[in-house]
C-alpha cells in the first residue's frame, strides 16, 4: 500500500498549475482532497509521474451566491456543505448528499471539485449537479470552458476534462422561491458508497404545478444518469404519488446497475424506484416550505 | 471492610491513562538501530504452479538488500512449518501458491519504501490450476486434490463425529415434529485495529528477541525452539500492548517467521508490519461452517434429539486455533441450554483453495457455530408447534437444580439458570408489550420481530484430560511478589489485548491479600520475566491466570499468617484472615495488614523461615466454566428496501463472580458489536477463480457507532463451583450468542409469510428478495 515514486508541484495560481499539467503531456493528476486518488496510487492502479497539489492556490474554496447562481469553488471541502446554512436553508440537496459521504475525515480533506470530477458513477454529488441544472467551469491552456453537467460524464471515469484543464468552479442556478430538492441514498453501512442514491429538484409554481425537474441517478449505470423522460413525464403535473410513482418507473427503466458486493442489479433496479418516489416526495415537501 | 479497587469494583481501567494519551507501546512503535524493513510478494492467483521467480531487477532497486524464496528456505528446511493440528503450512512455496494472496518472496530492505518497490520489481512466472472455492465440490470424486504431500488422496481433512447415532435416528423418527434446516455461517475476518506485525532482533551472542503481535507468547517461543532448532534460553519473545487481537494473533504467520529468516541472513534487525489489505486477504480467517441441522419435538412441545451435519471449510491446511482433541473444537456444547435425549454430530473438514481457517474469532473454538445453530433451530421449531419462543425454551432448559450437569454429548456444564436470564431479559424489554404490538402492526402490513437468544458459552480451556498445543497443556500461570513496603508486582501467562488484565488481575490480587489494588503492577507478554502460560484467547484468562492470582495470593497468606502470629505473639491457629487483615480470633483490633506482615518478611521474620514473600501457581483448570445468557433483539424491517433496523436489543448476561463491572459491559458491548457484524454485514466471498472479493475496509463493512444499537445489559450472578473466585469468562458470550438473536427477530418479522431462515449477513437485498417473492415489496 505505498505507491510509486512521484512528483509533486504545489503551484500558487491556477495558471501555474495548468502550465504544469501541460508539461507532462497526461502523466500528472491534479491533487485536490486526495481521497478518490491516492488510493489508487497506494493500490498502484494509477502510476501518475507528477501530482499538482491544487490546494495551495488561494481563493479556490468558497460558497457564495450572487444575482444569477449559486458558486462553489473547486477545493470547497466536502464537509463545509454540511456546515454552510446558506446550502441548508436554500440548497439542501447538496447537504442531504454532503452528509452521507464516506465519514468525517475523508469529508474533511475531499474536495466538492474532486467528487464531481472524478468520473465515478457511484459518487454522490454528480447527481445533485445534475439535477441542480449545474454548470462546470474548466480552464486550460487554450482558456475557459463552460460545460453542463450532464455532458460532462461521459464513460466510467471519463469525463469532459482534458489531462491539462483544471475545474475551477462550479455554477447552480440561483434557487427559487417555489423550488425544493432532495438527495436520497441507500447504502449497506454508514460512510459507504451507496447502493443506489438519487437526486430531485422539482420547481413548483404558484398554481401547485411542476415547473421543472431535475432527476439524476447514482451507481446504477456507467455514470451518473440524468433521467430526462422522467423529468419530462413530471413538468406540468401536480406533485402528487400518482405522478411520482409514474416518474419512479420511468427512471427504473433507463437503470442499468451491474451486480457486486452492494446488491444484485434486480434489487439495485427496483431501489430506483422506491428511493426515487422517496426523492420526489422529500423535494415536494420542502418546494412547500417543510423541511 | 472493603479495600480500594477489590472484586467487584467499577474503578477505572489502569492501562487507559497510557492508551488514551497515545502512549501505548506497539510493536510498530519499535525502532532499533540500523533496522530494516520486510515486505511480502504476495500471489495474485488462488491455485498456481510457480514457474520460475527472479529476483534480478528487485535486488537492483536502491536500498533493497536481499530478497528470500521458497528455495531458499527449503536449504535450510524452513519452507513449511507445523500447524497446531498437525497439518502443515507453508512459509513459502517452492512449487505451488494454495490461495490468493499467500506470500511468494520476501524483500528486505534499507525502508520501507524500497521495500515495497523491491516487491513490485520480483518477477513471478505462474501456471494457473484449477481452483476449488466451494468445499462441498471439493469433495466430489473428480475434484483435484489439492494436497498431493498427504498420504490420503482427498480433499476431506478429517471426519469427526459424536453422539448416538442409531438413538439419534430413532429418537427423530419417533418425534411428532422435526424442522430442518441448511445453516451457513459465513467467512469473516478479525478486524483489530493492529494489523500483525513483529521486530525480529539477533544480538552479538546470537539470541533472538521477536517482538510480536501474538496472544500466546510462551507457547510460541517453545514451538519456535522446537521448529528452527534456537535452544529456547535463546529465544525471548516480548508481546507489547496489542491493538486487539480475538484469535487473530494466535497463528504464526509466514510473516514472521520471514522477518526473523531476514535478521539471521542481513545480520541486522528487520520490522514486518503488515498492512490492512493483507490483514484481510491473507491472515487466518474464522467461521465458514455449512451446517444442516434437525431438530425434533412431542406435539406438546418437549424437545427430543438433535442431528447435525457439517462441512467445515479450512482452507488449504487446517491450521484452526483449536488446542481441544476434538478436530471441531468445542462444537458439540451444540446441545445448548437444553437436555436433549439424544444428539450425533458429524463434521467433515475440508480442504479449499483458500487462506488457513479456523479462527477462534472471539470465541471459545467453534462455540458460536454451535450456539447459532441451536439457537436458530430452536427458534424454527418453536414457530413451526406455533409456541412463543420464550415460552417453548422455558419449557425446554435445563433446570436451574440440574447442576452439575452431564450434556448428552459429553460436557459437564458447571452451574446454570437459564430461566432467571430468561425472565429478566423479558422484563426489561417489556416482551409481552411487545408481542401486543408486533400483532398490531402485522394487522397494519408493517414488518417488526423479536428474537430471543439463550445460549450456553463454554471457556476457561482448559482442563489438561481435553486441552492442549502440540503436548504442552492448557494450564496458566501467576508470580506474585511483595515488596517490603507493602506495594506488589505480578506477572501472568496469559497476554491481554484489550481485556483491561491490568486492572481485573490486580483487582483480585488486591481482594484477595488485602492492598490496593493501585498497589499492585501488572505484567505479561515478555517470555523472559513471565511465568509460563498459554496466552489469552477463548475467555481463558479469567478462568485460569485469574484463579492462578487468587491461588497464589492464598499461598502467600499462608506465609503470611505465621509471619503475623509471629508479630502479633499468638500461635499462627489463633488468628483468622478477616476484612482483609490478619486477626486474632474474637479481638478485631488485635490485627496485622499485610503491609506489616510484607515489612516482617524482610526484616523480623520468625526463627528458621525463608526470607521474603512471594508465590507462584500454576492452575491447571478442573472443568470449562459455561457461562450464558439471554439475549432479546427487536427489529423493525423496512419492507420496501429490505433495511433492517434493531430496535432495541437487551442482553442479560450471567458470568459468575464479576470483578470489574465496568470491564464486563464493556466486553458485552464489543461483543455485541462484534455478533451484530456478521449476522448484518460482514462476509468475505470468493468468486469462482477464487479471487477474494471485498479484500479491503471498502467493501468488508464493519459495524460503525451509527448500525450500532443502544445495547441494554443487565446481569444474574451465578458462580462457578470450581472456579477458586466462582467467577467465568465473559469476553465472548456476546459474540456468541448475539447473531441468532438478530437473525431470530428477523424472521420472526416474516414468520408470517412463511419464511423460516435467512442465511447471514442478512443485506438488504436478500430480505427484499423475499419480501419481493412473497408478493410484499
Ligand atoms: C472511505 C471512503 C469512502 C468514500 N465514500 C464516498 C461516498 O459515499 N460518496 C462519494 O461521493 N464519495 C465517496 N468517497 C470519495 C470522496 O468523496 C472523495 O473525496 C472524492 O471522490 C474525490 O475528491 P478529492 O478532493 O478527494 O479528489 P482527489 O482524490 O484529489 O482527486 C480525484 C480525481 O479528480 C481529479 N481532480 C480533483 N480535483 C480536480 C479539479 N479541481 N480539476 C480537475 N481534476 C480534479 C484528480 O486528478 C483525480 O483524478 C469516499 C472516499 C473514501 C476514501
Amino acid at each position: 500500500m505505498i505507491p510509486p515514486r512521484f512528483e509533486y508541484f504545489a503551484p500558487a495560481t491556477i495558471d501555474e498549475a495548468i502550465q504544469i499539467l501541460d508539461r507532462f503531456e497526461g502523466e500528472a493528476k491534479v491533487l485536490a482532497g486526495g481521497q478518490s486518488l491516492l488510493p489508487v496510487m497506494k493500490l498502484r492502479l494509477a502510476e501518475p509521474r507528477a501530482l499538482v497539489d491544487i490546494n495551495r492556490i488561494p481563493n479556490l474554496a468558497f460558497i457564495r451566491e450572487d444575482a444569477k447562481s449559486l458558486r462553489i469553488g473547486a477545493t470547497t471541502r466536502t464537509n463545509d456543505l454540511n456546515d454552510s446554512d446558506l446550502i441548508h436553508k436554500r440548497y439542501p440537496i447538496l447537504s442531504d448528499a454532503a452528509y452521507e459521504i464516506a465519514d468525517p475525515l475523508v469529508r474533511n480533506m475531499g474536495t466538492v471539485g474532486g467528487n464531481v470530477s472524478h468520473g465515478d458513477p457511484a459518487n454522490d454529488l454528480p447527481a445533485c449537479m445534475i439535477a441542480l441544472g449545474a454548470i462546470f467551469h474548466l480552464r486550460g491552456p487554450k482558456g475557459n470552458r463552460a460545460i453542463p453537467a450532464p455532458e460532462f460524464y461521459q464513460d466510467t471515469f471519463v469525463t469532459a476534462l482534458a489531462p491539462n484543464e483544471l475545474l475551477h468552479e462550479i455554477e447552480i442556478p440561483k434557487a427559487k422561491a417555489g423550488q425544493g430538492n432532495a438527495y436520497v441514498k441507500l447504502e449497506k453501512r454508514v460512510g459507504d458508497f451507496p447502493i443506489v442514491g438519487i437526486a430531485a429538484n422539482l420547481l413548483i409554481g404558484s398554481k401547485g404545478v411542476i415547473q421543472a425537474a431535475g432527476l439524476a441517478l447514482t451507481a446504477v449505470g456507467p455514470t451518473v444518469l440524468k433521467a430526462v423522460e422522467a423529468e419530462r413525464h413530471l413538468v406540468g403535473k401536480a406533485p402528487d404519488e400518482a405522478a411520482f410513482a409514474r416518474a419512479s418507473e420511468i427512471a427504473k427503466g433507463i437503470a442499468n446497475p451491474t451486480s457486486d458486493l452492494r446488491g444484485p442489479a434486480e434489487y439495485k433496479k427496483a431501489m430506483v424506484g422506491v428511493l426515487t418516489r422517496r426523492a420526489l416526495h422529500r423535494a415536494a415537501d420542502r418546494a412547500r416550505g417543510g423541511a | 471492610m472493603t479495600v480500594h479497587g477489590g472484586i467487584g469494583q467499577a474503578i477505572k481501567r489502569k492501562e487507559d491513562a497510557r492508551f488514551v494519551r497515545g502512549k501505548g507501546n506497539y510493536v510498530d512503535d519499535v525502532k532499533l538501530p540500523g533496522m530494516l524493513y520486510l515486505d511480502i510478494v504476495r500471489s495474485p492467483y488462488a491455485h498456481a504452479r510457480i514457474r520460475s521467480i527472479n529476483i534480478e531487477k528487485a535486488m537492483k532497486v536502491p536500498g533493497v538488500l536481499a530478497v528470500v524464496t521458497g528455495k531458499d528456505l527449503a536449504m535450510a528446511n524452513l519452507a513449511w512449518m507445523p500447524t497446531l493440528m498437525s497439518d502443515k503450512q507453508m512459509v513459502l512455496p517452492t512449487d505451488r501458491v494454495m490461495y490468493q494472496a499467500q506470500e511468494v518472496a520476501g524483500v528486505v530492505a534499507e525502508s520501507r519504501y524500497a521495500a515495497a518497490d523491491g516487491v513490485a520489481a520480483v518477477e513471478v512466472d505462474y501456471d494457473p490450476l484449477p481452483v476449488v472455492v466451494d468445499p462441498k465440490k471439493a469433495l466430489e470424486p473428480d475434484a483435484p486434490i489439492l494436497r498431493p504431500d498427504r498420504k490420503e488422496q482427498t480433499n476431506r481433512i478429517w471426519h469427526w463425529e459424536v453422539g448416538d447415532r442409531e438413538g439419534t435416528d430413532k429418537a427423530l423418527k419417533s418425534s411428532d415434529v422435526v424442522v430442518r434446516e441448511n445453516l451457513y455461517i459465513p467467512r469473516i475476518l478479525v478486524s483489530s485495529i493492529e494489523t500483525c506485525g513483529c521486530v525480529a532482533s539477533f544480538d552479538a551472542m546470537g539470541k533472538l528477541t521477536l517482538w510480536m503481535t501474538t496472544q500466546a507468547p510462551h507457547a510460541i517461543r517453545t514451538v519456535f525452539a522446537m521448529v528452527t532448532g534456537l535452544p529456547e534460553q535463546k529465544i525471548r519473545i516480548i508481546s507489547p500492548d496489542l491493538g486487539g487481537g480475538f484469535g487473530g494473533k494466535v497463528p504464526v504467520y509466514p510473516g514472521y517467521v520471514l522477518a526473523v529468516v531476514a535478521a539471521l541472513k542481513t545480520g541486522q534487525p528487520v520490522k514486518w508490519i503488515e498492512d490492512r489489505s493483507e490483514n484481510l486477504q491473507a491472515d487466518s480467517f474464522a467461521r465458514d461452517y455449512h451446517i444442516t441441522a434437525e431438530i425434533g419435538a412431542t406435539k406438546d412441545g418437549k424437545l427430543t434429539a438433535l442431528r447435525v451435519k457439517t462441512i467445515a471449510d479450512h482452507g488449504y491446511t487446517d491450521a484452526a486455533a483449536n488446542p481441544s482433541k476434538f478436530p471441531a473444537g468445542l462444537f458439540h456444547i451444540i446441545t445448548g441450554s437444553y437436555p436433549f435425549q439424544k444428539a450425533h454430530v458429524e463434521v467433515d473438514g475440508v480442504y479449499t483453495n483458500k487462506p488457513p481457517g479456523g479462527i477462534a474469532y472471539r470465541c471459545s473454538f467453534r462455540v458460536t457455530e454451535a450456539a447459532f445453530t441451536i439457537e436458530r433451530m430452536v427458534d424454527i421449531l418453536a414457530h413451526k408447534l406455533g409456541m412463543d419462543p420464550a415460552e417453548f425454551r422455558m419449557k425446554n432448559f435445563i433446570p436451574s437444580g440440574a447442576f452439575p450437569f452431564k450434556s448428552v454429548l459429553g460436557w459437564t456444564y458447571d452451574s446454570g439458570n437459564y430461566p432467571a436470564a430468561l425472565r429478566k431479559a423479558m422484563d426489561l424489554i417489556g416482551y409481552d408489550a411487545l408481542r401486543k404490538e408486533q400483532a398490531e402492526k402485522r394487522k397494519q402490513g408493517e414488518l417488526m420481530g423479536i428474537g430471543i437468544s439463550s445460549f450456553t458459552e463454554i471457556v476457561g480451556a482448559g482442563p489438561s484430560h481435553t486441552f492442549d498445543i502440540l503436548g504442552l497443556k492448557m494450564f496458566d500461570s501467576c508470580e506474585v511478589r511483595i515488596h517490603p513496603t507493602g506495594k506488589a508486582i505480578a506477572r501472568f501467562g496469559t497476554k491481554s489485548q484489550g481485556q483491561g488484565h491490568e486492572t481485573t488481575y490486580a483487582q483480585i490480587l488486591a481482594e484477595e491479600l488485602g492492598l490496593s489494588s493501585e498497589d499492585i503492577s501488572v505484567e505479561e507478554g515478555d517470555t523472559d520475566t513471565a511465568p509460563y502460560g498459554l496466552g489469552t484467547y477463548a475467555s481463558r484468562s479469567t478462568p485460569t491466570a485469574g484463579a492462578a492470582a487468587a491461588i497464589a495470593a492464598r499461598k502467600i497468606r499462608d506465609k503470611g499468617q505465621k509471619i503475623a502470629a509471629h508479630l502479633l505473639e499468638v500461635g499462627p491457629g489463633d488468628l483468622e484472615w478477616k476484612d482483609h487483615k490478619f486477626q486474632v480470633k474474637g479481638v478485631p483490633d488485635k490485627a496485622k495488614t499485610m503491609q506489616e506482615v510484607a515489612f516482617a518478611a524482610y526484616t523480623n521474620l520468625p526463627p528458621g523461615m525463608e526470607m521474603g514473600l512471594e508465590a507462584v501457581d500454576y492452575y491447571d483448570p478442573p472443568n470449562m466454566t459455561y457461562p450464558f445468557g439471554s439475549y432479546i433483539c427487536a427489529v423493525d424491517i423496512d419492507k420496501e428496501t429490505g433495511e433492517v433496523h434493531i430496535r432495541r436489543f437487551v442482553a442479560v448476561d450471567d458470568c459468575g463472580t464479576i470483578i470489574n463491572p465496568m470491564i464486563v459491559d464493556g466486553q458485552i458491548h464489543g461483543g455485541l458489536t462484534m455478533g451484530l457484524a456478521p449476522a448484518l454485514l460482514e462476509e468475505i466471498q470468493y468468486d469462482e477463480n477464487g479471487n477474494i472479493q471485498g479484500g479491503s475496509f471498502m467493501d468488508y463493512l464493519l459495524p460503525t457507532a451509527v448500525e450500532t444499537p443502544k445495547w441494554e445489559t443487565a446481569k444474574t450472578t451465578t458462580p462457578s463451583p470450581h472456579h477458586p473466585l466462582g467467577a467465568k469468562g465473559v469476553g465472548e458470550s456476546a459474540t456468541v450468542g448475539a447473531p441468532a438473536a438478530i437473525v431470530n427477530a428477523v424472521v420472526d418479522a416474516l414468520a408470517h409469510l412463511g419464511v423460516t431462515h435467512i442465511d447471514i449477513p442478512m443485506t438488504p437485498w436478500k430480505v427484499w428478495n423475499i419480501l419481493h417473492q412473497k408478493g410484499v415489496a
